[in-house]
């Protein structure tokens, strides 16, 4: 099973996702750079962490242009499994691949540290080696995580199942608490309506290990592994 | 001939920046600002010999220069260059 890692000038977690999706047995992940301007003949796209284009103007407002990226896209309409991790999501907002955009962080601080995400979808590709309410730990590091969309896109969102993580206290509970950067209704990560499009701020990519505060990120790559696989079967 | 386009948030969408200069100047002797939000202020020169730049110019202000899901432009005004 192949995974592409999207590099951008500026990303700076393709080296994590690298590690990461490598540590899994049976999977390996490589490199496609943004000027390449096909992603084809991969079973999943990682577009990583980072600053692209130096989060010059918005971020991701740059990068959503790159060469690779109508191909990304393409690869997305056709179903393949894509995930954007912190910068990465932002892309997928700024690209419309995903609703919403995320802004300056509503305490205007940089935010890093490890926070508690609950699993509100548990059957999506991206969690459902998770049970509902699963409280995963993951590590968050931006300055422009703060979820928004509009009211009737917000209604959509919860109506159609796509937000798929909250912001939780350590005992599951999702309240102002909890929420460290200011986004709407606690969201964390959303997926688009077909489902195989999925945003996060926290960095599964960074909770590989328990060497490295928690292992919790793996379940959200081994649930996209499974969902490719089962998807196989189910075509052949 | 140059452009200037004026970036600004949504009215819904938090300015937490704004929010802080608004602070900060009702705390340095202007009780009366009310409130503050801070957009963007873009310069570009723009060399008008193709028929079509004005069109093109008005997708790259959607597009590219803001995010519309957040942000609102205006093409402020523009003067012909020296």
């Amino acid at each position: 099973m192949k995974f592409a890692i999207i590099q951008f000038p500026g990303s700076n977690c393709d080296q994590d996702c690298l590690a990461a999706l490598n540590g899994i047995s049976g999977l390996q992940a490589e490199y496609v750079w943004h000027k390449k301007t096909s992603v084809d003949g991969f079973d999943a796209i990682v577009l990583p962490g980072g600053f692209s284009y130096g989060d010059y103007l918005r971020c991701g407002a740059i990068a959503r242009f790159s060469p690779i990226m109508p191909s990304v896209v393409e690869e997305a309409r056709q179903g393949t499994l894509v995930i954007g991790i912190c910068n990465g999501f932002q892309i997928l907002c700024e690209i419309g691949l995903l609703p919403g955009a995320l802004v300056r962080n509503r305490s205007l601080h940089f935010v890093c540290e490890m926070v508690t995400t609950r699993v509100e979808v548990a059957d999506s590709a991206f969690t459902h080696g998770c049970v509902q309410g699963a409280l995963l730990r993951l590590p968050l590091a931006h300055g422009e995580g703060c979820f928004f969309a509009d009211d009737a896109t917000l209604r959509e969102l919860n109506e159609r199942r796509q937000i798929i993580l909250r912001y939780a206290t350590a005992d599951g509970r999702v309240d102002a608490s909890a929420n460290p950067n200011g986004s709407l209704e606690n969201v964390a990560g959303i997926c688009n309506r077909e489902g195989n499009v999925f945003g996060l701020m926290p960095h599964p990519d960074r909770a590989r290990e328990m060497r490295l505060g928690s292992a919790d990120g793996l379940r959200i790559f081994e649930s996209m592994i499974k969902s490719i696989e089962s998807s196989r079967a189910q075509a052949a | 001939m140059k452009m200037k386009v004026l970036v600004t948030p949504k009215a819904a969408v938090l300015d937490p920046q704004g929010a802080a200069v608004r602070d900060a100047m009702q705390h340095l002797g202007m009780p009366e600002v009310r409130s503050v939000r801070i957009g963007k202020f873009l310069e570009i020169e723009i060399e008008d010999n193709a028929p079509d730049w004005e069109t093109r110019f008005n997708g790259l202000c959607r597009d590219l220069l803001s995010n519309p899901v957040i942000e609102d432009y205006q093409v402020q005004g523009m003067e012909k260059a020296k």
